[in-house]
């Protein structure tokens, strides 16, 4: 497990509702998937996986409310009855950060967007929380591919959101990387509903307390690993997973 | 001395032999084409009639510059913020395009008379196109990810502009700059030449027509010189520009 710094500025608790999608996406005559029930389990991640170009992304899209490009009849809603409307948070594959302004300016981004004053203190505990203190002043593009996407995790942990979507995040970085950034999403995202779309069956199978498949115009369940998440990297059980999931997705046709 | 210094004063050598070497060879009549030594030597006993016109005419082209760019700009945010005068000036913009700046000099020179303000109002017409293209070009263009993520951080529209959008599109109007700093020197040139009492075009039309051809070249070098210094400064400007922006 990689060592990142004591917390000095505890984010306050959130807890996320269970999530609900059902329904029929389509893009002209092209059926993306049909008749699909995604279902998020409150505070837990659940791991949307499947081959790119399958509509993985169009349904985390749905659920943030972007536009997608499709035509879905269906329905998305909390289960405890709020909108799903500001309880969301979006973390890309791509880090978004704005190449103008230095690191702690992009953790500052929600608040200057929504035209409040940042809460700087909190803001500066949040970087040195993430270990990027000492890049605080730095633009993104003085950054190294994993300082860029932890100081995309930090926006994303600044919104402080019930329900955080996280489309393909770590997909672009090294092993090494992506194994500590899985490490810092859990801990610093327990307690919120996560989506995770990724295309990485071990990615998946440490992360996911629910597992969905997307192939071929379906949504299908697949069972997690026994323990809770996140599980180790060397887990027998995780490795078993990441190996059924495999030769699921090369089975898809 | 930067090699690329180097080569440029190379080429300008070059071409000065070139051009001295035709008017040479061919014979031609200093009233036809002088050559370059007869063109500097007009530039030096000239220099104060020469600098005081070209005084005239960046006084014209700075101001039209600035008021061309300021009003690109306003365009460019008013299009970019209201789908409707999207809608409304987008055609009127491109009309304006289909009007040669050249048919509209005389009636300017006649609303406006033989003074400053018409040369300067050509100077704004010919550069308000290319920067309100570029910026509005620039605006439209913000990459799809960072307004998914300004919406889910339920970003409000002005801010989404101001603090997103505009930065973006930094680049963009940095191109549209440069054009405009090679513009705006034709634009007060051909006011100039419509109807003027001074500036670096009255001058060169009025050696022209007394056949002082090296006077009126000599006009047309620093008119070159002064377009030259003007881009160089513009991009210096917009590098910083873009650099900081991307």
């Amino acid at each position: 497990m990689p060592v990142f710094p004591a917390p000095t500025s505890r984010i306050p608790p959130v807890t996320g509702p269970a999530i609900r999608l059902a329904g029929t996406a389509r893009f002209g005559t092209a059926t993306l998937f049909r008749d699909a029930v995604l279902e998020l389990l409150p505070g837990t991640w659940t791991c949307l996986l499947g081959p790119s170009g399958v509509g993985k992304s169009t349904a985390l899209r749905l659920i943030a409310g972007l536009d997608t490009g499709a035509d879905f009849q269906g329905d998305i809603k909390a289960l405890d009855g709020s909108p799903l409307t500001g309880r969301v948070a979006y973390m890309a594959q791509s880090d978004l950060l704005l190449p103008w302004l230095d690191l702690r300016g992009n953790v500052a981004l929600g608040a200057r967007l929504r035209g409040s004053p940042p809460d700087w203190p909190r803001i500066d505990a949040l970087i040195d929380r993430l270990g990027l203190a000492a890049h605080a002043r730095k633009r993104p593009a003085s950054l190294s591919g994993g300082q860029r996407q932890r100081t995309a995790l930090a926006r994303t942990l600044m919104e402080n959101k019930a329900i955080v979507l996280l489309d393909e995040p770590f997909s672009a970085l090294d092993a090494r990387t992506r194994a500590d950034m899985q490490d810092l999403a859990a801990e610093t995202l327990a307690g919120r509903t996560v989506l995770m779309v990724t295309h990485d069956p071990g990615e998946a199978a440490r992360l996911g307390a629910r597992i969905y498949l997307m192939e071929n115009n379906t949504l299908t369940q697949h069972p997690p690993p026994a323990g809770h998440p996140i599980r180790a990297i060397d887990d027998p059980e995780m490795l078993a997973c990441q190996a059924a999931l495999l030769l699921q997705l090369r089975a898809a046709t | 001395m930067s090699r690329r210094l180097l080569v440029s004063l190379l080429v300008a050598t070059l071409l000065l032999l070139l051009w001295q070497a035709l008017v040479t060879l061919a014979d031609l009549p200093p009233f036809i084409l002088p050559g370059p030594w007869r063109v500097a030597k007009a530039l030096a006993q000239n220099a104060d009639l020469i600098l005081w016109h070209a005084g005239v005419t960046l006084v014209e082209v700075v101001i039209g510059l600035t008021l061309g760019t300021l009003l690109g700009i306003a365009t460019a945010l008013g299009l970019a913020a209201s789908p409707v005068a999207r809608q409304l000036v987008r055609p009127a913009l491109i009309l304006t395009q289909a009007l040669p700046v050249f048919a509209l000099a005389p009636i300017l020179t006649l609303w406006l008379g033989y003074g400053i303000w018409s040369k300067i109002l050509i100077a704004v017409l010919i550069i308000y196109f290319p920067v309100t293209s570029a910026f509005s070009d620039g605006l439209a263009a913000t990459p799809k990810g960072w307004l998914d993520l300004a919406r889910t951080m339920q970003a409000r529209p002005h801010h989404m502009l101001w603090r997103i959008r505009v930065p973006a599109a930094m680049p963009a109007l940095a191109s549209g700059l440069r054009l405009a700093a090679v513009y705006a020197p034709i634009g007060a040139v051909i006011g100039e030449w419509v109807g003027a009492s001074q500036g670096l075009g009255y001058l060169m039309l009025l050696a022209n027509g007394r056949a002082k051809t090296d006077l009126m070249f000599a006009a047309l070098a620093v008119l070159a010189l002064m377009t030259l210094v003007l881009y160089r400064a513009v991009g210096a400007g917009c590098d910083r520009l873009a650099s900081r922006f991307s």
